[in-house]
């Protein structure tokens, strides 16, 4: 078996699963939010059972609309804060937490092996730590919540093996960009992503959670990563017991229903164009593109390294005249990291705004909604028509390196261009 | 819920995401009837008035994809939607739509086969498709019995307080 085969037998009980079988899986973790959330809790009171079936494998976040923008946020906000207290569910409040997906595995929520859903289709970010990890609506966390089991059909796995090393400035969003681009933004509708090869060894955590977030754009249930030393470093101190790695590996004769080979050594940054992500181009292809807002943050791209590679770009100089730069660390932890780095102090010299860890500008729910014919380039993973604001809006999809490169140019810009 | 549905037809292309059947501005309301006012506005402003008397939505791959949010299928089910019929689905969209109780059904070849305004007849149990105006009848994937019990209940909130009362 292959590594979500082996994770997905092992939560249903059984010795071996294979590709189709439909299959009842116990659950080792929920997570709800506060857009998803509210229909969760209306959904799970009528079912009738009045206490959640464990109350430590629930985590509420708040991240999407906050601080509250309005009445009607605020109002569910205080719905969700009343229904952790009522079922002592650990829930991360406005400065405390921060985006979900970067806060689970933080806080040590996420551990190689789990079976994980969370009523957010990002929730595949967490395949990076070698869990099986995958998004649900609403009402289907309720019904988790009310009996910690969820049905799936067991997918069939495509494998993504990756050779070669990064040049400067190019990154594992270009690296996930440019495998959309090939595969299509169909190309793994129903199946787990697999990414393996020597590439992905020598990733760190944070660029491995940028490819694994992103598997659910070409329609994957799940991404997956082996858990390794890698993984080991990054969760100890986090998770309470870390488990036995060693049997988290692929099966000598693990299969797979077919396996895409990506060289990266040769890669160029690239850039997802409107309104599509799998409209795909090399950055030097797009032309002469004049932006309007820049967003450098979200669970894709708002990790402590990205604001690093970010601020080696702005370092010392400032964003173009009319463009807006937005800058949001995915995590308090992220945050702190940054402004001890002084990192947080390079983005605001430079002219860019710095806000609290939320999702901020990416679902253009809160904070920096774009007008009519306004042009964004972002580190996030949408660009759908609508996705960020108005629908006549345009947005352009990057690595945080082509992204601060394109502040300071108020256009579309290579960062392998910029004289640092 | 009746078996068959009959409504007439509403034609989408490929790959229509949520944020499109439902921008997230729109996250904050709760009520679904109010939801239902505002399915596709950002692809056609008048799409509420056409639904709104009863109609089965035809899409062309990956319907629904993007977010997880289930206002995008309770929006479209509020607007009028009475079936989804698509290529293929995004598979967090299909498992919403059922768990809230609105008919969904792959059929290859049927975003070719069917016009804007045809009438239809859906037989939800076995799959099949009949198109009244061309006189064309599609064979779309059938539901299994699991998925076919949620959606008779009305969805799976019915469907579990069903299950739980029999453990009782
Ligand atoms: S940052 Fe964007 S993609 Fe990530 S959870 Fe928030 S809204 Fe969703």
């Amino acid at each position: 078996m292959n590594l979500t085969e082996k994770i997905l037998a092992k939560a249903s009980g059984k010795k071996d699963v294979h590709p189709g079988e439909i299959i009842d899986a116990n659950l080792d973790m929920v997570m709800i939010h506060d857009l998803t959330g509210p229909l969760a809790v209306e959904a799970f009171q009528k079912i009738g059972t009045s206490k959640v079936w464990d109350n430590t494998k629930i985590i509420v976040i708040l991240d999407h609309q906050i601080p509250a923008e309005s009445v009607k946020a605020a109002e569910l906000h205080k719905k969700m804060r009343q229904f952790s207290t009522e079922q002592n569910i650990k829930i991360y409040d406005v400065g405390r937490g921060g985006i979900c997906h970067q806060v689970m595995p933080e806080q040590g929520h996420v551990k190689p092996g789990d079976v994980i859903i969370g009523a957010d289709s990002h929730t595949c970010t967490y395949g990076a730590f070698g869990s099986f990890a995958t998004g649900v609506g609403s009402t289907e966390a309720a019904a988790a919540m009310a009996t910690g089991k969820i049905w799936f059909k067991v997918p069939s796995t495509i494998r993504i093996n990756t050779k070669g090393k990064f040049q400067k400035y190019v990154t594992p969003k270009d690296l996930i960009l440019h495998i959309i681009g090939t595969l299509g933004v169909d190309g793994a509708i129903y199946k787990a992503v697999e990414f393996t090869g020597p590439t992905i060894k020598a990733m760190t955590i944070a660029g491995r959670m940028t490819l694994c977030n992103m598997a659910v754009e070409m329609g994957a249930k799940n991404g997956i990563i082996t858990p390794d030393e890698t993984t080991n470093e990054f969760l100890t101190g986090r998770v309470k017991k870390m488990p036995d790695i060693k049997i988290l590996q692929n099966d000598k004769d693990a299969e797979y229903e077919k396996t895409v080979e990506f060289d990266v050594s040769k890669m160029e940054p690239q850039v997802a164009c409107p309104s599509s992500v799998d409209n795909v181009k090399l950055v030097n292809e797009v032309g002469n593109v004049l932006i309007d807002q820049v967003f450098i943050g979200s669970c894709t791209n708002g990790r402590l390294e990205d604001l690093r590679l970010a601020a080696q770009v702005m370092k010392g100089k400032t964003v173009k005249a009319g463009v807006r730069t937005l800058v949001i660390p995915a995590s308090q932890e992220v945050w702190k990291q940054a402004n001890d780095e002084g990192l947080l102090q390079i983005f605001t010299q430079a002219g860019a705004m710095v806000c609290g860890s939320a999702c901020g500008p990416c679902l253009g729910g809160h904070i920096g909604l774009l007008a009519a014919g306004e042009t964004c380039i972002t580190t996030s993973n949408r660009n759908f028509i609508g996705r960020m604001g108005s629908t006549k809006a345009n947005v352009y999809l990057a690595s945080p390196a082509t992204v601060a490169a394109s502040a300071i140019t108020g256009k579309i810009t290579n960062p392998q261009e910029i004289k640092v | 819920m009746d078996n068959k549905i009959k409504a007439k037809a509403i034609v989408f292309g490929n790959n229509i995401d949520t944020d499109v059947i439902l921008p997230g501005k729109y996250l904050v309301l709760v009520n679904p009837e109010e939801l239902g006012k505002h399915a596709l506005e950002s692809l056609d402003a008048n799409f509420v008035n056409k639904a709104k008397t009863g109609v089965i939505l035809i899409g062309g791959k990956n319907f629904g994809c993007g977010s997880s949010r289930e206002q995008a299928p309770l929006a479209l089910k509020y607007s009028g939607v009475k079936c989804v019929i698509a290529e293929s689905f995004a598979r967090i969209f299909f498992r919403n739509a059922v768990n809230i109780g609105l008919p969904v059904i792959e059929c290859k070849g049927v975003s070719l086969s069917i016009k804007n305004g045809d009438e239809i007849i859906v037989d939800l149990e076995n799959g099949i498709i009949q198109n009244l105006t061309n006189k064309k009848t599609l064979q779309g994937t059938k539901l299994p019995p699991s998925i076919m019990n949620i959606l008779t209940d009305g969805g799976l909130i019915k469907n579990l307080q069903k299950r739980m009362k029999k453990n009782d």
